[in-house]
């Protein structure tokens, strides 16, 4: 649900024509956002370190690499170094997901976001419009139902990252987990795996940032979007 | 034509009325707002979007990370929240998970990882592992009074700080059975030992009298090789390779620790249980 609708005067030249603003990303939402990027960053980068020490997923004997990750695009310059930075931001990281999930439940704003079964019939006619030059949808939320999809997609992705992570740090207190993912051995295989699915939510994440401009850009720092697409009156 | 052409009518109608049973719901919270707070100026917008991005300050704390000064303190501040979120995950009855005999990596497939040398040069005949700290009967101990503790062989998982993983078959007696033969003070906190190529190590008491911690003198029912660290290594399932020290020496029970171990003294975890 979109949070308050205010009216600017004077915020175009015709009167009659007045701006609106909504209040669409309420102040938990966007900070979780910020830290949560921030940690998301670190953890790629230093991962893609703690990767360049045994860059395999088969055994150690024979050892055969899978990619060599050049060392200029990952964080922490050494296996010692990357596992300070990905222990430390993983509790950013956490935290930001736990305070996240508590909010969007007890606010009731997760409705903004969380894609349900009725958002099914509007994926089509979006995906349609931004790959086959399809005709716009009419926008009626502050999510299109592609978005609300994206965005909770990337939270469960966002959860199993952690789940496989915990089953990798602690593959004994947490066997079930490590037992649930076919093992250690395939946990860390997942690990990475979700790590890239993360990577192209970010890819397509930030091309669209691009695509809809600053107004939209802005938002996510102030809360408020100027001139909506949509009519939440 | 799209697949929603069932219910044409019904997206259509939803349409016409340009409200749908949500936009409805929203609708009525936002007019409450609006009459609460009619109408702002241009300005009074800037000046509250000003004030909602100054709540975001939070996330430029992040920044401090970017400081070099505060880097390496800030980082091990981290690293030692995680040992104590580790040790608060430890459960001394979890056990590792153990295998059969059939998943079992071959022993030529077993790798080595040293810090110095393969093979210190051990000489068996005058080996003996010295004892000290916190115990009733400190000395030296030779190994076959370490081999006439109950013997307990293990298939467990070997996981290396890299990533890589194998499963050995692991023969000792308990390191738990042990500190009960040197008497030792099992409240106090830490035990470390040290080894003949000078790599050094500590555990916590917790995990040194967990069932699956051994004095380890074989692997695959064997003789520990020099490699593998003869005469005398750990083996603990529950914690990551480099706490399981090889070609021990000397092993103490302390209540503070004054070394703590050669790869954390390189800046990595302590703790370090799986």
């Amino acid at each position: 649900m979109s949070g308050a609708l205010i009216e600017i005067e004077g915020a175009k030249s015709d009167e009659s024509d007045e701006a609106r603003a909504v209040y669409e990303h309420p102040l938990p939402v966007r900070l979780c956002h910020w830290l949560n990027s921030v940690a998301l960053f670190v953890l790629i980068g230093s991962g893609l370190q703690i990767f360049r020490a045994f860059p395999s997923f088969g055994a150690k004997i024979p050892q055969k690499d899978l990619l060599h990750w050049p060392k200029s695009l990952a964080i922490g310059g050494w296996l010692g170094g990357a596992l300070q930075w990905h222990l430390t931001f993983m509790w950013i990281y956490i935290a930001t997901g736990l305070f996240y999930l508590g909010y969007q439940i007890f606010s009731g704003n997760y409705r903004q976001v969380l894609f349900l079964p009725r958002d099914i019939p509007g994926v089509w006619p979006m995906l349609k419009h931004y790959f086959f030059f399809g005709a716009k949808p009419a926008v009626k939320e502050a999510y299109n139902p592609l978005q609300k999809h994206a965005y909770t997609t990337v939270f469960a992705l966002g959860v199993l990252s952690v789940l496989t992570g915990l089953a990798i740090w602690k593959p004994v207190q947490f066997s079930w987990l490590a037992w649930l993912m076919g093992g250690f051995h395939w946990a860390r295989v997942w690990h990475f795996a979700i790590m890239w699915a993360i990577l192209l939510f970010v890819f397509g994440h930030l091309v669209m940032v691009i695509l809809h401009g600053w107004n939209n850009f802005a938002s996510m720092l102030t809360g408020w979007k100027k001139d909506p697409e949509y009519d939440p009156r | 034509m799209d697949p929603q052409n069932g219910d044409a009518s019904k997206v259509d109608s939803k349409s016409a009325d340009g409200a749908s049973g949500d936009a409805k719901l929203v609708d009525a919270k936002l007019v409450d707002q609006k009459n609460a707070s009619p109408k702002v100026s241009e300005r009074r917008f800037r000046q509250m979007n000003r004030r909602e991005l100054l709540k975001l300050t939070p996330v430029i704390a992040l920044g401090a990370f970017a400081i070099p000064a505060l880097r390496e303190p800030l980082l091990k501040q981290g690293l030692r929240f995680s040992d104590w979120a580790s040790g608060k995950l430890f459960r001394s009855g979890q056990l590792a998970p153990t295998f059969a005999d059939s998943a079992v990596t071959p022993f030529e497939k077993f790798p080595l990882n040293d810090y110095d040398v393969d093979d210190p040069g051990v000489i068996f005949e005058n080996w003996t592992l010295s004892v000290s700290g916190e115990v009733q009967k400190p000395g030296e101990y030779s190994l076959s009074q370490i081999q006439a503790l109950p013997r307990i062989r293990q298939n467990t998982r070997h996981i290396c700080v890299e990533g890589w993983d194998v499963i050995g078959r692991f023969g000792g007696t308990r390191l738990s059975e042990f500190l009960k033969l040197i008497g030792a003070d099992t409240t106090a906190r830490f035990i470390t030992v040290s080894c003949a190529d000078d790599y050094y190590e500590s555990l916590d008491m917790a995990t040194a009298l967990h069932p699956q911690t051994l004095l380890c003198y074989e692997m695959y029912d064997q003789p520990l090789t020099r490699e593998h660290g003869a005469p005398l290594r750990l083996n603990i399932p529950t914690k990551i390779g480099y706490k399981q020290a090889k070609y021990l020496t000397e092993l103490k029970v302390a209540r503070v620790l004054d070394r703590v171990g050669y790869w954390e003294d390189q800046g990595y975890s302590w703790f370090y249980g799986l």
